[in-house]
């Protein structure tokens, strides 16, 4: 995200929504962000810690004006059980690419060095090409793709983060 | 995070009130056909009116209510006369409203009632009919995506998949549509939902793990308000729709008595506090009184009750009461601080926030600033026209008033009569005026006020409306005929689209595109006894007295006066759009 005057002012929030798992709460969801004009930069949704109930992690941005909006409008949902906005505590946020990059023989040590580094795993291999799984901050995965790019870079998939809470304050 | 959301967040976890303590008890369990349970259902959440339409996918229920039901069923002409009529009966009663309609145009047909009472938080629940699950996504006949197109403009929704919870999710439907801050619920029935048996349990339990509507104040904020208005050097209450909706029109009333700060209500707030007495400024906003705009731009403590800051109360938002301190109490956290930054905010129900306010509120020394505003009172009071010759539209309200005494139940559709109706009757009772304020939408009027007066027979129930308006669902005249509901329909007949004339004449160079309706006009007298309906006409003032005379006598039908008005009446003071409260524009002498 380029650092623009207005930006300044804005946010990248990370917000928990434990759910219901109803086959309309997603879509309410989504549908309060697009209705009223709030940003998804990203979102992941998966089966919760109880059968029934899912967790959805959102990723947006927007001044403390609007982001105080979008947590009031979530909580607003009848589906919805908990929202934690996560950006004012300590959490872990994960995020996943797959990244299908080109792999001729000559590469495949360096790329296979590259991904030692960003501590990647590759998981699929062809005479061609190389499928490599990255997770960690989003930051961390930028990276890994920034690194690869030069390679030549086939296909990606990226999942929207995950995150929790951290537990322990320790020295972080 | 704010400390409201820390607090709803810890309320919603430990408030357990939310399960619906009525309902039926009686335990038995038995196996009944879905459409049976339906029916069953809705006596045990004690409905005992519902507006419908039949069709094929929900003949089941119908072909049930043709051999016992033990509620009234009205047959509305189309669906959106019977999610309006709906509205009005739960605005005027205070218990939702019941539709019931087939599944495709059946429930398409309503999304427009839909969106009026989501967007005026009008407990309603919308029963659409649905293709047989497993016909669901084949694009079958009469097939159409409810759900997802009435999402954004519901509380909540339910598709029913499976016979044995239908009873469930009716309770929860209703609860839900009813409690917090109400509004509308659908509720998709497949048809196999409705054909096939399943369990009846008749327990009235609902338990929403996610929905707890917070209802208390918290006890802090409650004090601190308190004594930001018994220091006020120029407080005043700015009352909405949540005094009519909460029941809450006698508590703010004992507020006001005790503190003596001035009060301006908005639309939907009108009756929420009596405009007999010499506190209220009556309403405020893009056509409100020159006196309460000026108040509440000049104000130094502004306590909003149940009030969401729209943007046609507040105008330009950058110049909306700059000077005050501001203490807004709404049951719906995320009311507060949407439009307008407040300093204190009360997340609760204003039944129960005000009676600990008013416990803790001292009398203000506010008698400069009552001086103020009794010359503002003075120098700037509401116009009302009158000659002999033209029926001018504000004395043809004032007139109502006068024979009413203040005390019918008035709908107002949408336009010109909506504000002067607004401006110029005297509300003294809470649920007295319905009216689609947050959609604005027209053809709201007559049937709503069909369903009002439904719901409420003993009292005289009054649709003021425009001959735009009316005509957008003047077919639900069948139905006032049919079920011999005595609605009295004043239609304020200018022979335009007024409103959206005023603006042409005001902001478009008086360029009248498409808003003249006069020369296709229907006869409404003749419309009206085509129907079985009376019918009267009036021109002059004198004529129109006549008339309002006659109507007051006719109890068993629904009466159509059609008012001939001065035709390019403009509705003042106005504050433009776009423009500051202050900046209102009174109108030509």
């Amino acid at each position: 995200m380029e650092q623009t005057a207005v930006e300044t002012s804005t946010k990248k929030h990370t917000i928990s929504v434990y759910v219901k798992n109803n086959f309309n709460a997603l879509s309410r969801i989504v549908g309060l962000f697009s209705g009223r004009g709030f940003d998804i930069d990203s979102i992941s949704f998966g089966q919760g810690q109880e059968p029934g109930m899912a967790r959805i992690t959102i990723t947006t941005h927007g001044d403390e004006q609007i982001i105080e909006q979008i947590t009031k409008q979530l909580h607003k949902v009848v589906d919805v059980l908990k929202v934690q906005d996560l950006t004012y505590d300590a959490f872990v946020e994960r995020e996943l690419a797959l990244i299908k990059v080109n792999a001729p023989k000559a590469s495949r040590s360096e790329i296979m060095q590259i991904v030692n580094v960003f501590r990647a795993k590759i998981i699929d291999i062809s005479p061609e090409s190389m499928t490599v799984e990255a997770t960690g901050s989003q930051d961390k995965v930028n990276a890994a793709l920034g690194m690869l790019k030069q390679f030549g870079i086939v296909e990606v998939a990226r999942t929207g983060s995950v995150a929790l809470k951290r537990e322990f304050h320790g020295q972080t | 995070m704010t400390p409201d959301v820390a607090t709803i967040e810890k309320e919603k976890q430990q408030n357990t009130n939310g399960a619906r303590p009525e309902g039926a008890q009686s335990g038995e369990t038995k196996e009944l056909t879905g459409a049976e349970i339906f029916v069953r259902t809705l006596e045990d959440v004690g409905v005992d009116t519902v507006f419908g339409y039949p069709g094929g996918a929900v003949l089941p229920i119908y072909d049930h209510l043709y051999q016992k039901s033990g509620f009234t069923h009205y047959l509305i002409r189309h669906e959106q006369g019977g999610t309006h009529a709906a509205d009005g009966y739960a605005r005027a009663t205070g218990k939702p409203g019941v539709v019931l309609v087939t599944s495709g145009p059946g429930g398409t047909n309503t999304v427009t009632g839909i969106a009026t009472a989501n967007m005026d938080s009008v407990p309603m629940v919308v029963f659409t009919g649905q293709v047989p699950s497993g016909m669901i996504g084949n694009d079958a006949f009469q097939e159409a995506d409810i759900i997802g197109i009435t999402r954004p403009i519901t509380k909540h929704s339910y598709l029913v998949k499976d016979v044995n919870e239908l009873e469930t999710v009716i309770h929860e439907a209703f609860h839900i549509a009813n409690s917090g801050r109400p509004g509308p619920v659908v509720v998709d029935l497949p048809k196999d939902m409705v054909k096939t048996t399943g369990t009846y349990r008749g327990s009235g339990k609902v338990k929403i793990p996610g929905y707890k509507p917070v209802t208390r104040g918290h006890h802090s904020q409650i004090a601190k308000a308190a004594k930001m208005l018994s220091e006020a050097e120029r407080p005043l209450i700015y009352a909405g729709g949540g005094v009519n909706l909460g029941d809450a029109a006698s508590e703010l009333t004992e507020l006001v008595e005790k503190t003596n700060i001035p009060i301006t209500t908005t639309l939907m707030g009108l009756g929420g506090f009596p405009e007999t007495r010499s506190q209220s400024l009556g309403m405020l906003g893009m056509h409100g009184t020159w006196y309460a705009n000026m108040a509440i731009t000049e104000c130094d403590v502004l306590l909003a009750v149940g009030a969401r800051f729209d943007d046609r109360v507040t105008g330009r938002l950058d110049g909306f009461s700059q000077k005050s301190k501001k203490i807004h109490i709404d049951i719906d956290p995320s009311c507060i601080s949407k439009n307008v930054e407040v300093e204190v905010p009360i997340v609760g129900n204003v039944k129960e926030v005000l009676p600990e306010l008013t416990r803790m509120a001292d009398a203000p020394q506010i008698d400069n600033w009552w001086s103020t505003i009794n010359q503002w009172k003075e120098e700037h009071p509401l116009k009302v026209p009158y000659s002999e010759d033209e029926i001018t539209p504000q004395y043809m309200i004032e007139k109502i008033s006068e024979v009413t005494r203040g005390e019918a139940l008035m709908v107002a559709d949408v336009g010109q009569h909506q504000m002067w109706l607004a401006q110029h009757y005297k509300f003294n009772h809470p649920r007295s005026m319905l009216s689609s304020g947050g959609l604005g939408t027209m053809g709201y009027g007559f049937p709503a006020a069909m369903g009002a007066a439904i719901g409420k027979p003993d009292r005289t129930v009054f649709c003021v409306t425009g001959d735009g308006g009316f005509q957008m669902t003047a077919f639900e005249l069948a139905t006032a005929v049919q079920y011999k509901v005595p609605v009295k329909v004043a239609i304020l007949n200018n022979g335009w689209l007024g409103m959206v004339r005023q603006w042409q004449e005001l902001f478009y160079e008086e360029r009248y595109a498409h808003t003249h309706l006069e020369s296709s006009n229907p006869d409404f007298v003749k419309l009206a006894e085509s129907y079985g309906a009376a019918g009267f006409r009036a021109k002059t003032p004198a004529e129109m007295e006549e008339v309002l005379e006659k109507a007051m006598e006719i109890n068993d039908r629904p009466v159509i006066m059609d008012f001939h008005v001065t035709k390019d009446e403009n509705c003042y003071p106005m504050v433009p759009a776009g423009a500051a409260l202050d900046e209102m524009v009174e109108g030509e002498e």
